[in-house]
């Protein structure tokens, strides 16, 4: 303890960090190739960036050719990710099930995707939802339907199931050789660390009790309850800056805010609106419950959520004339002639990909529908939509304003249980070796990367004996997340898509195995997914200025649901966006329903 | 010793040089004088002699120093012999259990293997090359011997080989031990009397077993461990050998060759020796105060017995699960109240029994006095443990073959995700009794086990009028924790019954007794049924419980009650957190409370 240094003395250098093999992929010089690990095998798997790149280089071949299959539904939804799927439940519960979602991947679920090997799912995407509280109507009704939820306490927060909720322990953190319990850094901390941190603390509790003139809270989930006028002036700044403001210099702090806006955001607090890094902290507590929420994880992450959206609304889940239709790529939206109440608005073309995964062979189909529900992020509108296509000036100005952070995840297959379930050392043995025990949630300090999540912490994966042609060794995935947030976006976004399998092996393993020795041995395989458009990006202007709001405003008959409406790609934005969109339909289609969003 | 002297004159002849072969290498062949300085100064034992010039002195003074270090030789080989034939009756009482049989069967094959030894001693007729045999054998037995602890420890790993190994060392040992007396009376019969010689030599041998059963439990296997004392006495051996081609240097041949091999045994041994803990993977034998007679690696967990004068532990990751001098009470506190408290309830005697853990099979043991069971179905997590448990004759002597009876089902797989999956599948199989018998709280792996979730879960695989015990560490020395585990059960929808036993090796140790609190209407206003026991329902045989202990071991003193506020207490009843999978509260609460001991 006494080798740490104190609040002055200062924290992880940028040296350190870039000492780590791992700075950012813009640090420009790789390390060199490492020898010893032939023995991992991987690929990188995804997402299919050919059939997205495909939409943008592929030009008007992609739409010329001749239309190979007609259908006509109610509702035509693009995108089989949350917001989409959200959307398709919503419909369902409301009775309306003539719908189609199109999704250009094989599997659904877009950034939440789960994925599986023969140890375990896991996550590919996002990895855990908070417990909502009340007001989340929509959400805390779909955890009710799925069993997750079983009432509310007191305050209103959700009561969930024992077993959904993240097993203690849940994170640590490893800084300069040992691993300590939790996300703040308190060892070694000073007493100025600790005014600090109570500061900001303090701070937080300032903006949970804040209210609008009519009672709405100033931070909300979803970001559209929120009342923005209340703080907009955070919305002017970076968090860096407003920290600076507060006078907070506590590295520890400080770093404590940047990890949360890299996990959030897929940005550094010097880059992050300070209201979405206020959000973060004070849109989920509640008045006069100082506790931050539990959070509900399954070992594929929230791809569980998605696989039982799926299976809540699909039909033969699946199948090529199903309600959900993977391997689909919507390559234009047109609005139809009007033809009167109650007539086709919209026709969406896709590109049918279960017949032929190449973008420039597969047979193109026409969907038309009453309404179509827009689920893809919003950069694709100027290659999808018609209009915009055809007039590249009529694009707005405001759709620029939507950027998007690059996110690399790995998945390692390791040899070894996170948790051996009896031989896991007590507490107090590993207290005295490498510091705390192995949690759900294993930070690095001294990173860019924010550490690891371990699949088989909810759920151990079996031990399959030697007799059944296992080699009775316990086996565990690791997912691993970097955020790409130190260049501009697309220069990141660029250096991400030329990364290459064993580049992108050798610096994970290299930023891991310092904290992580036997990381380089136990590891049997390492797939990636490089998500060149992981998350929006909530810089200061985003979030209160027009673009969301304009952003949403249906066109035609299409109508928007994805979670950048929100400046926050958040689980329960994607959901509220879809529940809202669908909404707009019924509403439109004079459907009878009661309202969550 | 100067009365070896006399006799030795008569004798010389024949052992002169002029004994030496032949057909030795010329370069081996030395003149006497010369011969005789090199002894000297090898062997440093005659300093002045080197002084002598006249060969023939020095020559006479070395042969009446040969036979005393000859009967030294005796002495060494007789300990040596008496200690291989203690170290595998040690062996074989420590690994099969059952001393007296094992005993006497080892000491019994070993003193047969002696007489064959002795008989086969007389087809070595060529008395030129007695000596060189007589060191060969020396360096088998310092091998086989030696190794021997060894070689009997590794093959316990595979039990169903470990007889025939056994019962092959030790007559391969005896065999080669019982050729050594006799050789050596032939030796030393060229420079003695006969009546001299036998009456020196047994009496050599007789102290020589003295000292080495007096050496062997007091001194050696307390200090050194069974693997190092067998090499020790190997060593012994050895080094008799190589001293052997010094002493007896005159009537060998190929003496260069005879002591590289004494000195690639030593070194054999030496390095045994060395690495005993890796040659054995009982590196943790300094851990234990008592002998480690087993030590496994499962992918859960390290497995350890030891073995102690009157006793055998079970260890695992170090903690001590039973000791066989005390697990009877143990087991029958655990096992006998939730088998009379579910009678009572269901109005018959269980006949379905699950137990959680337990692997060990002493809790199975204990269920299977009862007539009236005719199904038991076990969930432990290491195939490892109940495949030991199973085979390992100790486990299996001690749990009378619980885990071999037809009405034994064992399932090995994590208890909880077992019960999630009987839940899942809405498996209609429902116990009268669940036996709950995990390790301590003192890891989150094993704290899962203990909480809200679990306990729901557990609820839903009784029987109606059911019944569950759980293992829940020391009332006294948790205090705590074993309150949280009761808030735990309570939260978990049980009425709970907290009970304590004194076992020994643990002290005070606690249980909890669970009923399923009835729920929905008949649960509004139900308060805690008093407990009761239907009498004269113990199986015979116990040795902790009768009717009289059965009431006894709910009576707890006030320095392990539930804490209370009223009485001050620190840890207050309300602020008893139940144990949950995300808070797992239980487990910082459990190594709080240890810590203070340890
Ligand atoms: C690495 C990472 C980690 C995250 N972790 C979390 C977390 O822990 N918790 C959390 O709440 N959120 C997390 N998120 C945010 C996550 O994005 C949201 O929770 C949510 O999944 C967003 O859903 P969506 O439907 O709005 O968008 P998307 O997931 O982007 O869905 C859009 C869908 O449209 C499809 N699509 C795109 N183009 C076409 C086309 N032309 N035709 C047909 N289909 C198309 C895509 O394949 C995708 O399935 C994470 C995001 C990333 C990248």
């Amino acid at each position: 303890m006494a080798r740490l240094p104190t609040a002055s003395s200062g924290g992880p250098s940028r040296r350190d960090v870039l000492a780590a093999g791992l700075a950012s992929l813009s640090a420009g010089c790789l390390p060199r190739r490492d020898p010893g690990l032939g023995h991992i095998r991987g690929e990188i798997l995804g997402p299919s960036d050919g059939r997205g790149h495909s939409l943008r280089d592929g030009g008007e071949g992609l739409r010329g050719r001749a239309i190979a299959e007609q259908e006509r539904v109610d509702v035509a939804i693009l995108g089989g990710g949350v917001a989409g799927l959200s959307a398709a439940w919503r419909l369902s519960r409301a009775g309306l099930d003539h719908f189609r979602v199109l999704e250009l991947e094989d599997e659904l679920g877009g950034t939440s995707r789960p994925g599986e090997n023969h140890v375990t799912t896991y996550p590919w995407g996002a990895h855990y939802l908070p417990v909502p509280s009340r007001n989340l109507d929509a959400l805390c009704e779909l955890l009710r339907e799925l069993d997750i939820l079983r009432g509310f306490d007191a305050g209103g927060r959700a009561l969930c199931r024992e077993e959904t909720l993240c097993r203690a322990p849940q994170e640590r953190v490893f800084f300069k050789g040992r691993w300590y319990e939790g996300l703040y850094l308190r060892v070694g901390a000073s007493a100025e660390d600790q005014r600090q941190f109570e500061r900001f603390h303090d701070e937080v509790s300032r903006w949970v009790k804040a209210v609008s003139s009519d009672g709405r809270r100033a931070f909300s989930l979803p970001r559209a309850h929120s009342a923005p006028e209340v703080a907009a002036e955070l919305d002017q700044l970076t968090m860096a800056t407003y920290l600076d403001r507060l006078g907070l210099s506590s590295w520890r702090l400080r770093w404590y805010v940047d990890y949360a806006c890299r996990d959030d955001f897929g940005l550094r607090a010097t880059q992050c609106s300070a209201w979405a890094g206020m959000h973060y902290f004070a849109a989920r507590l509640l008045h006069g419950d100082d506790s931050p929420p539990e959070v509900l994880t399954w070992p594929e992450g929230n791809g569980y959520l998605v696989r039982r959206l799926a299976q809540h609304v699909g039909d033969e889940s699946a199948s090529r004339r199903g309600r959900l239709r993977p391997r689909s790529l919507v390559v234009d939206v047109r609005a139809l002639p009007n033809a009167g109440p109650g007539a086709d608005t919209v026709e969406v073309l896709y590109l049918d990909l279960s017949q032929d995964p190449d973008p420039r062979k597969a047979p193109l189909c026409s969907l038309r529908a009453r309404r179509a529900i827009w689920a893809l992020p919003a950069f694709l509108r100027r290659h999808v939509l018609a209009d915009y296509r055809q007039r590249p000036d009529s694009v707005p100005a405001w759709l620029q304003q939507f950027t998007y952070a690059p996110w690399l995840v790995a998945n390692l297959t390791l040899r070894r249980a996170h948790a051996a379930p009896v031989a896991a050392a007590p507490v107090s043995v590993s207290a005295r070796g490498a510091g705390f025990p192995p949690c759900w949630d294993n930070v690095l300090i001294e990173s860019p990367s924010l550490g690891y999540v371990v699949a088989t912490h909810q759920r151990e994966a079996p031990i399959v004996p030697r007799s059944q042609g296992g080699d009775g060794q316990p086996r565990t995935v690791w997912t691993y997340y970097l955020p790409l947030s130190d260049g501009d976006p697309k220069d990141e976004r660029a250096r991400l898509l030329k990364l290459s399998w064993a580049d992108a092996r050798d610096r994970v393993l290299a930023d891991l195995g310092r904290a992580e020795p036997t990381v380089r041995r136990d590891t049997e395989r390492i797939d990636f997914f490089r998500w060149g458009h992981g998350m929006v990006r909530p810089v200061p202007g985003l979030l209160t200025g027009a673009a969301l709001a304009q952003a949403a405003l249906p066109r035609g008959g299409v109508h928007f649901a994805h979670s950048d409406l929100s400046g926050m790609a958040l689980f329960e934005e994607a959901h509220h966006a879809g529940v809202r969109a669908a909404e707009e339909v019924l509403t439109a289609l004079d459907a009878s329903f009661e309202p969550w969003a | 010793m100067p009365k070896n002297a006399q006799p030795l004159e008569g004798v010389r002849d024949s052992v002169s040089p002029s004994d030496a072969d032949p057909e030795q290498p010329a370069g081996n062949v030395r003149p006497p004088a010369d011969s005789a300085s090199a002894l000297q100064s090898e062997s440093g034992a005659l300093p002045d002699d080197a002084a002598a010039p006249s060969a023939a002195p020095s020559y006479r003074r070395r042969r009446q120093m040969q036979v005393p270090l000859l009967f030294l030789s005796v002495f060494i080989i007789a300990t040596c012999g008496l200690g291989y034939e203690l170290i595998a009756g040690t062996v074989a009482s420590y690994l099969l259990g059952d001393s007296v049989t094992q005993f006497s069967t080892a000491i019994g094959l070993y003193l047969f293997a002696l007489g064959i030894g002795a008989y086969l001693s007389r087809f070595f007729d060529r008395e030129d090359e007695l000596t060189t045999r007589f060191i060969d054998i020396e360096l088998a037995v310092a091998l086989l011997g030696g190794f021997a602890a060894a070689i009997l420890m590794l093959t316990f790993a595979h039990a169903a080989w470990f007889r025939p190994v056994l019962y092959s060392v030790i007559v391969a040992t005896g065999t080669l031990v019982g050729l050594e007396v006799p050789l050596l009376l032939r030796i030393l019969r060229r420079s003695m009397e006969f009546k001299e010689l036998v009456a020196r030599v047994l009496t050599v041998d007789y102290v020589g077993s003295l000292a080495a059963s007096l050496l062997f439990p007091l001194l050696l296997v307390p200090r050194l461990g069974l693997v190092r004392t067998s090499l020790l006495f190997g060593l012994l051996n050895a080094a008799v050998g190589l001293w052997g081609t010094f002493l007896l240097r005159d009537s060998l041949r190929r003496v260069v060759a005879l002591r590289l091999r004494c000195l690639l045994v030593l070194g054999a041994l030496l390095a045994g020796f060395a690495f005993a803990d890796h040659i054995t993977s009982l590196a943790e034998d300094g851990l234990y105060a008592d002998d480690v007679i087993l030590s496994r690696n499962s992918p859960y967990q390290r497995i350890v017995i030891t073995r102690g004068k009157s006793s055998f532990q079970l260890f695992l990751n170090g903690n001590l699960q039973f000791s066989s001098a005390d697990e009877y009470r143990y087991h029958e506190a655990l096992v006998h109240p939730a088998m009379l408290k579910a009678q009572r309830q269901q109005g018959r005697a269980p006949q379905r029994v699950l137990i959680l853990g337990g692997g060990d099979g002493l809790a199975a043991r204990e269920l299977l006095r009862y007539g009236s069971i005719d199904e038991i179905t076990m969930i432990d997590l290491d195939p490892v443990m109940t495949e030991l448990a199973r085979t390992f004759p100790l486990l299996k002597e001690q749990n009378n073959a619980s885990l071999s009876s037809t009405k034994v089902h064992v399932h090995n797989a994590d208890a909880m995700q077992w019960l999630e999956e009987h839940a899942r599948k809405r498996d209609p199989r429902r116990w009268d009794v669940a036996v709950i018998d995990f390790p301590d709280p003192s890891s989150f792996a094993v704290g899962k086990l203990y909480t809200t979730h679990f306990y729901r879960l557990l609820r839903g695989a009784l029987a109606p009028g059911g019944t569950a015990v759980v293992q829940s560490t020391s009332p006294l020395f948790a205090r705590r924790s074993f309150w949280c585990i009761v808030r735990t059960l309570e939260e978990g929808g049980f009425f709970a019954y907290p009970y304590h036993a004194f076992v020994p090796s643990f002290g005070e140790w606690g249980y909890v007794l669970a009923v399923p609190r009835p729920t929905g209407l008949a649960a509004a206003g139900q308060t805690q049924p008093l407990l009761d026991f239907p009498s004269a329902s113990l199986p015979p045989g116990l040795r902790y419980i009768d009717d009289a202990m059965l009431r006894a071991l709910f009576v707890l003193s006030p320095d392990m009650r539930r804490p209370t506020r009223e009485a001050g207490e620190a840890s207050d009843d309300s602020e008893l957190v139940p144990n949950r999978l995300n808070n797992q509260i239980l487990v910082s609460y459990y190594e709080r409370e240890w810590k203070r001991w340890n």
